[in-house]
């Protein structure tokens, strides 16, 4: 059952540009932060969220109709800026879950404002470097490498990302390249060489009671950078959800929102 | 005409199947390829060609800036221009330059500029590229959607450091200098001539425009498919009301002149295959890090020839079709000067950069080519814009009157008595 998201432009004020914000489903408040890719059209995470939460899923600037983007220059201008649209949907204090690019956004808002994160969910974060586990250059890669790269099950993640695109319709595409541009242009802002902007400094203000998932497939970001968040964040649990990739959010769904109901419903 | 004999220094020991067992020219190409050894031949070579270019009559000698790439051997351009400086005292030293948004701080580059414009007698233009993605992303690591914002950041400081003449604060986003003091100065005041590399980012014209700077189109597919975005630059300088000056574009174009057609595809044909198939084979993925390009550019249309499918392909390419296409300009020098005219009449350009040395040419041939082109070409080409006197003084540079020749070392012999006691070291 695909449930319709509704779809908003929420005001921040101070001249800034609005951002756009898809909400969902009902029950306890949720704020979604997605990954570098952004939200699919009939996003299945998204969906699968909104069957047991309330949930509000912002759109980061160059990704849809958010914009401002050159605004952003750095990691704690992003985090910063995260933390005011929370504030301006009046949900400070709400349930945090990032995937990726997401997860990394929210750990830094839950280490630079402990006191504003009550629980929080990291899905497969970016944000750390290991020398020994490189992280793939995700800049670097060709539409027909990232199957591979973010899916256990390369033959359902070939269908996910290519469903609904005509890359053979110029207009299309011309349409595709530039939302990549900016989608992509953005998150190099936080990822670009290396995906470390001094996270690993600050894991241990977390407040947050803290849940870490990640797929045991993940070839973009390897599941032994869970044992590094789960060892630095003081209040967290580790998960590894099995034949999952980096995408598990899309390949799991339903393992993945139960796991944050847990998290979200413990006393 | 203003002609720049330009070397993109190439390395010439690329295996026949390089295409097949490695990934990319650029960016990962593993540095065992690369022999020392070979190397000090290479680099000693090519210098000596662009001493040879000045002795032909080339009014330029170039030298430009890559990263782990091997097709171009000089990823500090201006230490190239400084064992030119020397050896030269005619030429202009075309550096194409420094990618500035990679020098921290970037008044580095104002004091190295300035350095080789003194020691050259005022004969430097100062090349200011955005650089590639492959070089300034990938490479040198810089962030794709701050590249253009640094690299303006980067101009601003370079230029007022030229044109200051008290220590003053500079206070930027990526630089912050209390004391930008920029020691020593350019002997061309307040800056020597600027030329911009542009491979189709639209910004770029306007940014050319508004400062009198030369836009120089670097393009290895040759003259005949520039025609559209050097369409796109004369509009562009219509709409802002600049003049037409032909000194305001330059172009690249790769060129191989011998007595005959038929001997110049006998002579260069392979030496181009291996610069087509082998030097440029640069993996996809590198070509446009996403958020280098701005949506306006993409908008446009106007990608990055990296980018192009058909770039590939051109390593498949008959020496006719690369003739017949212009990717080249290649035969007799009637051919070439028919040709050459062709493309100077068609971008309005009043500068050339020849690419004469290409791929894994011997040095015999490079110097035949190169002594054709000038003896043979050259000077049929002189006149092509009679209406701006054949020279633009805000493009070109201004050398002292009096600036030093190169001089003889001074023997040295070891068994001459010191001539006073302070000199020498002591023994």
């Amino acid at each position: 059952m695909s449930v319709e998201p509704t779809i908003r432009m929420v005001e921040l004020g101070q001249g800034r540009a609005p951002v756009e914000v898809w909400q969902a489903g009902q029950g306890t408040p949720l704020v979604f932060l997605h990954g570098a890719g952004g939200l699919m059209p009939d996003d299945r995470f998204f969906q699968a969220l909104a069957g047991q939460f309330h949930v509000h899923a912002p759109l980061l600037p160059g990704y849809g109709g958010s914009e401002g983007e050159d605004e952003l220059k750095d990691m704690l201008d992003t985090t910063l800026h995260t933390g005011d649209v929370i504030d301006a949907l009046g949900l400070t204090g709400a349930a945090l879950v990032g995937h990726s690019m997401g997860g990394m956004i929210a750990a830094e808002l839950a280490a630079l404002a402990p006191n504003d994160v009550s629980r929080l969910a990291l899905i497969a974060p970016a944000g750390l470097w290991l020398d020994d586990h490189p992280v793939e250059d995700l800049f670097a890669k060709l539409p027909f490498e990232l199957p591979e790269l973010l899916f256990h099950d390369v033959a359902l993640g070939e269908s996910l990302l290519t469903a609904g695109l005509d890359l053979e319709d110029p207009a299309f595409l011309s349409e595709f390249l530039i939302g990549n541009a900016r989608r992509l242009g953005m998150a190099g802002k936080l990822l670009f060489p290396i995906p470390d902007r001094g996270l690993s400094r600050r894991l241990h203000r977390i407040k947050a009671r803290t849940l870490i998932l990640w797929g045991a497939s993940d070839r973009l970001i390897s599941p032994v950078y869970g044992d590094a968040f789960a060892a630095a964040i003081p209040n967290s649990e580790l998960e590894i959800v099995a034949e999952a990739g980096h995408l598990v959010t899309m390949e799991k769904p339903g393992r993945v929102v139960d796991a944050i109901a847990t998290l979200v419903n413990a006393g | 005409m203003k002609f720049t004999w330009f070397n993109l220094m190439p390395w010439p020991h690329l295996s026949e199947d390089f295409r097949e067992t490695n990934r990319s020219v650029w960016v990962d190409i593993p540095s065992r390829l690369y022999d020392p050894q070979k190397g000090h031949h290479v680099y000693n070579t090519y210098l000596d060609q662009l001493e040879y270019a000045e002795s032909l009559g080339f009014d330029g000698i170039g030298v430009n800036e890559h990263h782990a790439n091997a097709y171009g051997l000089m990823p500090s351009p201006n230490l190239m221009a400084a064992a030119l400086a020397r050896r030269t005292s005619k030429a202009a030293l075309v550096v194409l330059g420094n990618s500035i948004a990679l020098y921290n701080p970037p008044i580095r580059v104002a004091e190295e500029f300035a350095m080789l414009d003194v020691i050259s007698g005022g004969r430097l233009v100062a090349g200011f590229p955005v650089g590639t993605s492959m070089d300034t992303n990938y490479v040198y690591g810089q962030v794709p959607a701050l590249t253009r914002e640094k690299y303006a950041e980067a101009h601003e400081l370079i230029i007022r450091a030229w044109a200051e003449d008290e220590p003053f604060s500079f206070n930027g986003r990526y630089t912050q200098l209390r004391y930008a003091n920029c020691w020593p100065k350019p002997i061309q005041a307040p800056r020597p001539p600027v030329f911009i590399p542009g491979g189709g980012s639209i910004e770029t014209y306007d940014f050319c425009i508004e400062n009198d700077y030369a836009y120089s189109y670097l393009s290895f597919t040759g003259y005949k498919r520039a025609q559209l975005l050097m369409d796109g630059f004369w509009e562009r300088v219509d709409e802002m009301g600049a003049d037409r000056s032909p000194y305001r574009a330059g172009f690249a174009q790769t060129i191989c002149v011998a007595e005959t057609d038929a001997e110049a595809k006998e002579l260069y044909a392979e030496h181009v295959n291996y610069f087509f198939n082998r030097c440029l084979h640069v993996y996809p993925g590198y070509g446009d890090a996403p958020g280098y390009r701005t949506v306006k550019t993409i908008k446009k249309g106007a990608l990055s020839q990296y980018t192009r499918s058909s770039l590939g392909s051109l390593g498949k390419l008959t020496w006719e079709e690369l003739v017949a296409d212009g990717h080249i300009i290649a035969g007799s020098p009637e051919t070439v000067t028919e040709k050459m005219k062709e493309l100077i009449n068609g971008l309005k350009v009043g500068n050339i950069f020849c690419l004469l040395h290409i791929g894994n040419m011997t040095n015999e041939k490079t110097m035949l080519s190169s002594r054709l082109f000038a003896e043979e070409v050259m000077p049929h080409l002189r006149d092509m814009w009679p209406e701006w006197g054949n020279h633009d003084d805000r493009f070109w540079i201004h050398p002292l009157e009096d600036r030093l020749e190169p001089t003889v070392p001074i023997a040295v012999t070891p068994n001459a008595a010191p001539s006073n006691s302070n000199g020498g070291a002591a023994s």
